[in-house]
């Protein structure tokens, strides 16, 4: 019995390869004329795998034949394709599903496409009940993972850092204020990241005022003019700056009679304008805490450095689960197998007869 | 007998403050359960040394200093457990229970538990002054120890280190109504304290008094100073942990002054 991989990733090929292959036909075409018994594809925009179990080895170019879009493949893309068998097979899954091999380490949406794949192929009647053995324990294994780890903690990227802090500052953001001061992209996905959080009053801010009302549209705010955005600092709870201003537009002189009535509530600013649109001696004050875009990247790779000094835990919790699946499959009958990875091709397919699980 | 329930007591908070200890090495940010059940066990230990000591005394066990430090520890983790879960911080645990355990140990290490020199006949109002004054001492310490997060926290949010060993502390704003209430809770319960010894019957001493009405009018200035927002959230989290060391201060000089006059 093969239980195998076959695909493509972000570690081994760039997107302009990848965006070649996908899966063409349906999943239970894939499975008649790739000659396996069950197969699962995952397909998202940092890889495309191929799941297969078969009485008998499938080479790889016949999977890779499935995937690549009419014509589009080239010689030179079999060698960026991989393959693990058996054992090997079942610990990549199992990285896959935690987090372990994604882009963004810890990242979690691999979890929800893997699920997704594998309802999409129960429903084409192309999982049978090895890999749905396989990928039940994959879930499993995903949140052992997840839950006796740290690897998911802290924010990665500069929206959802800012609002992990705003977190850490108010709690709750459902009743918080959040106003944007220029509308640049970065505003634009953080105010997307408060929202996503719960936050419903976002007030936008612009020296164009149809930027500002476009942007509103788009975050479900409301547009202010330029010249009133200095009173709004009062009220609100959160101030998202980035306009091309060449001075400061805040500093402690300006901000302070500005906040003199907000009594004991938190200002968060969040700069991302360069050069600054905040002086730095405005985070010495009471109650305001402003970060600048250096420092927001910053807390997102330490969080990237603690998420990799994770890894060797997830491996274990991995490795655990591994032999507690080789064990069944051995009380199934079949044998482990040691595992291969390489590039497609004759040599290394005709070794995939000896590699069972 | 008693002293075999608070060893059991001081080794729950003793487990406490180790799995914390653990978890903040190996960077597990999630010893929140633990420590809540562990307090728990230590508080149900503390009761029952309470209790065994109270029976046997014949009146609310707070005679010596050595009981004076049992029954204020229990306070805090009495109101701990019943603030802590409510307003979500049950990662003050972390914080309480060095504390409790601190108290506990130096209660049971120091030559503290002598019998009062005058023994004094049980009197309700007087039980309930001592009793009311040391469970807001109680809420007084668990504020202290609630700034002491507030500050811990916005040190980190202001300096932008996110990733140290406290990284997991609540919100700003939960601490510091946290705070507030706590300061209100103990606020209330030393007043009704500090009412009821005018019922005591008895002489009323004067530098306890003095004392304990500085105590309570410093407590009211933080909160009238917070209440009409003179002071800055950090300043009240400060004055908590000042006002609580001169708390306890004030307590021992009382402790002192009682050991040559009845309390």
């Amino acid at each position: 019995m093969n239980l195998f991989c076959v695909g493509i990733s972000h570690h081994t090929a760039k997107v302009e390869t990848r965006e070649r292959y996908a899966l063409q036909r349906s999943e239970e075409v894939l499975r008649s004329e790739s000659g396996c018994d069950e197969t699962l594809l995952l397909a998202t925009c940092n890889r495309v795998e191929v799941y297969g179990s078969a009485g008998a080895p499938v080479p790889t170019e016949r999977i890779t034949n499935c995937l690549v879009r009419g014509g589009a493949g080239t010689a030179e893309d079999a060698s960026v394709f991989y393959r693990y068998e058996g054992e090997e097979c079942v610990r990549h899954l199992f990285r896959v599903v935690s987090g372990l091999d994604s882009m963004v380490i810890g990242e979690t949406d691999i979890l929800g496409q893997v699920k997704k794949s594998y309802a999409s192929a129960r429903e084409s009647g192309s999982v049978g009940p090895r890999l749905h053995r396989l990928f039940q324990r994959a879930f499993r294994v995903a949140k052992h993972v997840r839950t006796r780890t740290d690897i998911t903690r802290g924010a990665v990227s500069v929206g959802s850092v800012a609002v992990d802090l705003a977190v850490k500052i108010f709690g709750d953001l459902g009743e918080r204020k959040v106003l944007l001061l220029g509308a640049g992209e970065t505003s634009e996905r953080t105010a997307r990241a408060l929202t996503s959080r719960g936050v419903t009053d976002i007030r936008v801010s612009n020296r164009s005022f149809e930027r500002a009302e476009s942007l509103a549209a788009l975050v479900r705010g409301r547009a202010i003019s330029f010249h009133e955005w200095a009173k709004q600092c009062g009220e609100i709870d959160i101030l998202i700056s980035s306009t091309a201003a060449e001075e400061p537009l805040l500093t402690p002189d300006i901000l302070g009679p500005m906040i003199r009535e907000r009594s004991d509530r938190p200002l968060f600013i969040i700069d991302i304008a360069v050069p600054r649109d905040v002086a730095p001696e405005v985070n010495e004050m009471d109650g305001v805490f402003l970060y600048d875009i250096d420092s927001l990247q910053s807390i997102a790779e330490q969080s990237l450095a603690l998420r990799r000094q994770q890894i060797a835990a997830g491996e274990e919790i991995i490795a655990e689960h591994v032999t507690d699946f080789r064990r069944w499959f051995g009380r199934t009958g079949d044998t482990p197998a040691s595992a291969i990875r390489t590039g497609s091709g004759g040599l290394d397919d005709a070794a995939l007869g000896i590699s069972k699980l | 007998m008693d002293r075999q329930l608070l060893i059991a007591s001081t080794l729950c908070y003793f487990t406490a403050v180790m799995h914390t200890l653990l978890a903040i090495r190996e960077r597990i940010s999630r010893p929140r359960r633990f420590n809540f059940f562990a307090i728990g066990a230590g508080f149900l230990f503390q009761t029952a040394f309470l209790s065994v000591r109270g029976h046997a005394l014949g009146r609310c066990p707070i005679t010596n200093l050595f009981e004076v430090f049992i029954f204020l520890a229990w306070s805090v983790a009495l109101i701990y457990l019943l603030v802590g879960p409510a307003y979500r911080l049950s990662l003050m645990g972390a914080f309480t229970a060095p504390l409790v355990f601190v108290l506990q140990t130096f209660a049971l290490i120091a030559p503290i538990d002598v019998p009062a020199r005058v023994r004094v006949a049980a009197n309700p109002w007087l039980e309930f002054h001592a009793s009311m004054s040391m469970i807001a001492y109680g809420a007084f310490a668990l504020a202290c120890v609630a700034g002491v997060m507030y500050l811990v926290q916005e040190r980190q949010l202001k300096t932008h280190q996110l990733h140290t060993v406290f990284s997991n502390l609540p919100p700003l704003t939960n601490l510091y109504a946290a705070i507030t209430r706590l300061l209100w809770l103990g606020f209330v319960l030393y007043t009704a304290g500090l009412v009821s010894g005018f019922f005591t019957g008895g002489p009323l001493p004067r530098v306890k008094m003095i004392c304990a009405f500085a105590i309570w009018l410093f407590y009211g200035a933080i909160l009238q100073g917070r209440h009409l927002h003179r002071l800055a959230p950090k300043r009240v989290a400060a004055l908590c942990i000042v006002a609580f060391g001169a708390a306890v201060s004030v307590l021992w000089a009382i402790n002192f002054v009682s050991q040559s006059r009845p309390m």
